[in-house]
């Protein structure tokens, strides 16, 4: 991990001093795909009851599994994406523990030899630095099914719609060393995988779910103890559990006291991680090769074809765009984290002439239309503004039609009406005016009406000269070229 | 003419599509003869009703000359495949009840080929054992018995021992087995009759309960070795639902069964020759030699080095995945439960109930070999020993075109002698299992009379998919050995 | 390697399986017994030699991502001790 110098390193102050932050990710991404990893049966969320399940699923006596080709592309595209190696052999293996949604007594994973191996995600963080932070590995397995609690008094009911739908356990290395780092992890990692269209990212619907391991120590000195907390499922969730986590860690470390390497869980309702010691006692996975499998044997050829296949990622993308459109880092970031959002505004710039601005079409983008559907409570998908009608007017703009003023008229009325900007401008007559004589006449009567002010002008006043731009502009009805008006007044004042 | 049961799997065949007998009267004859042998206790679930429906639909294709390899012919199935429908239990009391929603590919294959099913065969429970003791549903019985004691029940050997007495007692024409570590050879050899063991991979798993998925293979027990040709070709093929299934083609495994063993090598190990292996075994070996080398095969001596191992890996690779496969009879589902007031409880208490003695000792055995600490000492030294047989047998058939050996230590023996002694029993198995573990396909065809007048088997053991061949030496075997001793049990039937 | 009884009522709590107390002792004598016979494989050396998974030789076989299965929780159920509904039920779990 890099750190630029200038930044102040994050640190929790304790009672004995400055404490470090130790935290690695294990993100389980349920992979998209039609069928389950080992079944036929579908994926899709929130269907009826145990509607989703093949016998398979349900484990039932001499089911076998088979693999599902898809989900094998869907973790290498995401293992190239993470820039991280594709081994051509991996190997399922059982993991063996009692539960009561997992219908099997065993989770069919990959341990020692996963499908992808080491690779490495870049952040640009808010402050300005980068920062690397290392994969460990990416291996596939399955989810389990759902207990749901509450709807019998001293029963759980078992729906095992999720049994075998396919995940990507992807754990990365004890890199992050702030919640807010770790925050940004999260959402690169989702940026990522949304953009090759391996997982939806979906955190509420439980599509990525994360285990967050916390550690604390002294500056400089090697790792501490960590503890592990399951299943946290959003990124504020995320950062609150690592937080309280490294307090309670370092209090019972001033104590004098140790910390027990455990599994915890995050109560969003307190804020706070308690153990799960029930769930620890009697671990022992016997983790041993899938008998009802062979090795997953990947051809070179097919890996070259799905690197091949893969998209302009979310780091080129954003450095494409710094150098081709000029764009800050910061624009740059905010069109390319999500996919749709970097198509929806390339295809405003390339549309039509080819000549719209860039630089206009960001603006536009980020703050009039995301303005607009934040406030709509709109997705981009939803948007009553194409692409194609947002192009429209940003050629208005480009050629002088309109002015900025006028333009913010007219998308306004554009999202609301789903109307054309030249039909709106066309149809309300706002097309600016450009023709010097009536711009010059029209100066010339605000200047005639203000024959006081011109003279405060003259006499020393700079500050007028905003009024005299307004006057001007009211009286064109904002259509006049603001350019030209500045142009005429300023001649004509100092005249 | 002995009547209708006299008829092997291939006579009835052909006395069906002469229209010498019908399926519904050979089937009649079938199920009046299980309730004749209720005392062998080889079914645990008789269909009767279903396999008159069958066969009544059998006899109209035939009667239009149609119908496939096996219409009409009346088998028996272990009770281990699930059969859609009807009561499946593996002989276990945790599978009470169970009725599987679904058909496994090996009986549904036999059903497309044209066969009535019978009904379900007993066996060891989970097919963990060796002489069908462990069956929930109680011992089933060897139609044999020692010519100086007609009244001690022996053993049929097991796993597969239902379907073996069965076979041998003229209650079926011929079963399904299954052969985890000797379970379709070893039985065979205790009722003087052909069993036969495919290649891993050759029948599909798909539907059948699982005992240890890396051994575990179904295949034909019936009367002669042409009908196990016949049985295989109906059970075998490639399934895209069992990922370890062969990819290949089934070929006729008839063809070329008389074609004799002139000119093949016939492999002797001289490692199966064990310490305390008695004479008549020994002496029965030796003559199964003079009767290839007298058909023409060139017999050479080859060793097996690793043959002594083969056993204690076997009792570590089979339990390690037993005790993972039958983690999913844990009462939620389907079959027992026993309640308890947390689902830890009700687990161990269904797990506990439902379960026998032989089957929890594997369980824990498997879970110890595989817990944190002893995985390596354990599990996978016992991978690496298998690495070895495995090279040891590939290594063999690079000079040889099969294997000579005994099928099993000794003859049946009472029920009841070795229950007591879980490492004494494994010994039955110990000329089986090398080949599990090495994956390979291999036959016991009745050879001889033990001193005491009960059948004692010879295997053949064969390359990888090199059914046919082995067929070809089995067949030659047989017709050397004229093997005609019948249980007395079949007198006057 | 000998296991004692303690070792043995902790690997049954691991595979859930309830071994009553007079059951117990019986019980490591018989596992032992097995134990002492698997141990003959430290005889055999296996320095250099790639543990046998599979006896195959194919690699997996894959298939296409399509949905073929499913749709019948009736039968999904059919089997189940304590159905409810649609779903399973188990004795109540806390977490
Ligand atoms: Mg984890
Ligand atoms: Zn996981």
């Amino acid at each position: 991990m890099a750190e630029a110098d200038s930044a102040q390193p994050y640190r929790i102050q304790g009672e004995t001093g400055p404490w470090e932050l130790v935290i690695g990710l294990e993100v389980h991404a349920q992979v998209t795909s039609k069928s389950k990893l080992f079944s036929g049966a579908a994926t899709a969320f929130g269907a009826e009851p145990n509607s989703q399940v093949s016998l398979v699923d349900a484990a039932m006596p001499g089911m076998l599994p088979v693999i599902n080709r898809e989900c094998v592309d869907q973790a290498v595209r995401t293992g190239l994406a993470l820039e991280a190696r594709i081994n051509e052999v991996s190997v399922f293996d059982r993991k063996n523990y009692f539960y009561a949604d997992l219908p099997q007594g065993y989770q069919i994973s990959q341990y020692l030899q996963p499908i992808v191996g080491e690779g490495v995600v870049h952040l640009d963080l808010e402050d300005g630095r980068t920062c690397e932070v290392g994969i460990e590995r990416l291996h596939l397995e399955q989810d389990a099914g759902k207990s749901l609690h509450d709807q019998h008094p001293s029963k759980s009911y078992i729906d095992l719609n999720r049994s075998g739908v396919a995940l990507m356990e992807i754990v990365s290395k004890p890199d992050l060393r702030s919640p807010e780092e770790t925050a940004a992890y999260i959402r690169k990692l989702r940026s990522i995988l949304r953009y090759i269209g391996t997982c939806d990212g979906n955190m509420q619907e439980g599509s990525m779910r994360c285990d967050v391991n916390v550690s604390v120590r002294r500056p400089g000195e090697g790792f501490g103890t960590r503890c592990e907390i399951k299943n946290v499922n959003s990124i504020r969730f995320v950062q609150q559990a690592i937080e309280y986590e490294a307090r309670r860690q370092i209090e019972i470390l001033e104590a004098g006291g140790t910390i027990d390497q455990e599994t915890r869980l995050f109560d969003a309702n307190r804020g706070e991680t308690r153990s799960m010691r029930s769930k620890e006692e009697a671990h022992d996975y016997r983790y041993f090769p899938d008998p009802d499998l062979l090795p997953l044997v990947l051809d070179p050829a097919r890996i070259a074809e799905l690197k091949a296949s893969l998209p302009e990622l979310p780091d080129a993308r954003k450095a494409r765009f710094m150098s081709e459109y000029g764009l800050s880092l910061y624009d740059a970031s905010s069109l390319t984290e999500e996919r749709a959002t970097a198509d929806w505004y390339e295809a405003v710039v390339k549309g039509g002439s080819g000549k719209r601005d860039p630089k206009i079409a960001a603006n536009w983008v980020l703050s009039e239309l995301f303005g607009a559907l934040n406030k709509a409570g709109l997705d981009l998908a939803d948007s009553p503004v194409s692409a194609d009608a947002m192009g429209g007017l940003m050629d208005l703009l480009g050629d002088g039609t309109i002015s900025g003023r006028i333009a913010k008229d007219v998308f306004a009325e554009m999202l609301e009406t789903g109307k054309d900007a030249a039909a709106i401008v066309e149809e309300k007559g706002l097309k600016q005016v450009s023709d010097t004589g009536a711009i010059e006449a029209i100066v010339d009567a605000v200047l005639a009406e203000n024959q006081d002010k011109v003279a405060e002008y003259r006499g020393g006043k700079d500050k007028l000269f905003g009024f005299f731009v307004g006057q001007t502009m009211k009286r064109s009805g904002g259509k006049a070229n603001p350019g030209m008006v500045n142009e005429l007044l300023k001649a004509k004042l100092a005249g | 003419m002995g009547g209708l049961l006299d008829l092997d799997l291939v006579a009835a065949r052909d006395a069906l599509r002469a229209g010498e007998t019908t399926s519904t009267e050979l089937t009649r004859a079938y199920l009046d003869r299980i309730e004749a042998t209720r005392n062998l206790n080889a079914y645990i679930t008789v269909t009767a009703d279903r396999a008159l429906a069958m066969a009544k639909v059998c006899d109209e294709k035939l009667a239009k000359g149609e119908g496939g390899p096996l219409e009409g012919l009346p088998i028996a199935v272990k009770d281990l495949f699930c059969t859609e429908g009807v009561l499946t239990t593996a002989a276990s009391h945790i599978l009470d009840g169970f009725k599987p929603p679904y058909e496994s590919t090996v009986t549904s294959n036999l059903w497309g080929a044209g066969a009535v099913m019978l009904g379900k065969t007993n066996l060891d429970e989970f097919a963990m054992g060796s002489s069908n003791e462990t069956s929930y549903y109680g011992p089933a019985v060897n139609p044999w018995r020692a010519a100086d004691d007609a009244e001690t029940k022996l053993v049929p050997g097991g796993s597969s021992g239902g379907s073996a007495s069965a076979v041998a007692g003229r209650a079926a024409l011929a079963a399904t087995g299954t052969d985890t570590g000797g379970s379709i050879r070893q039985p065979a050899g205790f009722t003087g009759i052909v069993g036969m063991r495919p290649t891993y991979g050759r029948c599909s798993r798909w539907g059948i309960v699982a005992f240890a998925s890396s051994l575990d293979q179904a295949g034909p027990m019936t009367r002669t070795v042409a009908d196990a040709a016949l049985m295989l070709s109906g059970m075998a093929g490639h399934d895209p639902k069992d990922s370890t299934s062969a990819p290949l083609p089934v070929p006729d495994f008839s063809a070329g069964l008389e074609d004799g063993v002139k000119g093949l090598r016939i492999g002797v190990p001289k490692e199966y020759r064990i310490d305390g292996m008695p004479a008549e075994i020994e002496k029965l070996w030796a003559q199964g030699v003079e009767w290839l080398k007298d058909a023409g095969a060139e017999i050479v001596d080859i060793s097996l080095p690793h043959t002594p191992y083969a056993l204690p890996t076997y009792y570590i690779i089979a339990p390690a995945e037993a005790s993972s496969n039958l983690a999913r009879y844990d009462g939620v589902r389907y079959g027992l439960r026993v309640d308890g007031d947390s689902l830890a409880e009700m687990y161990a208490n269904t797990r506990g109930a439902g379960f026998g003695a032989e089957v929890q000792r594997r369980i824990l055995i498997g879970t110890y070999v595989l817990s944190a600490g002893y995985y390596d000492a354990y599990y996978r030294k016992a991978q690496r020993v298998r690495s070895l047989i495995r090279r040891d047998f590939d290594q063999a058939f690079e000079t040889v075109d099969a294997i000579l050996a005994p099928t099993a230590p000794s003859d049946a023996f009472a029920i009841g002698a070795e229950v007591d002694d879980p490492v004494k029993m494994y010994l039955n198995d110990v000329f089986t299992v090398p080949l599990n573990l090495a994956g390979l396909p291999g036959i016991s065809v009745p050879a001889g009379l033990s001193a005491r007048g009960l059948p004692l088997g010879l295997q053949v053991m064969g390359a990888m998919f090199e059914e046919a061949k082995l067929l070809r030496v089995a067949r030659a075997l047989e017709k050397a050995a004229a093997f005609a001793a019948r249980p007395a049990m079949l007198e006057g039937i | 390697m000998s296991l004692d009884k303690a070792t043995v009522a902790s690997i049954a709590t691991l595979a859930r399986l309830r071994v009553p107390d007079d059951r117990l002792e019986p019980m490591v004598g018989d596992l032992n017994a097995i134990l002492g016979f698997v141990e003959q494989l430290n005889q055999v050396n296996t320095d250099g030699v790639e543990p046998l998974a599979n006896v195959t030789g194919h690699a997996l076989p894959q298939r296409e991502d399509a949905v073929t299965d499913g749709g019948y929780p009736e039968r999904v159920t059919l089997n189940a001790p304590d159905p409810a509904g649609d779903f399973y039920a188990v004795p109540k779990v806390v977490e």
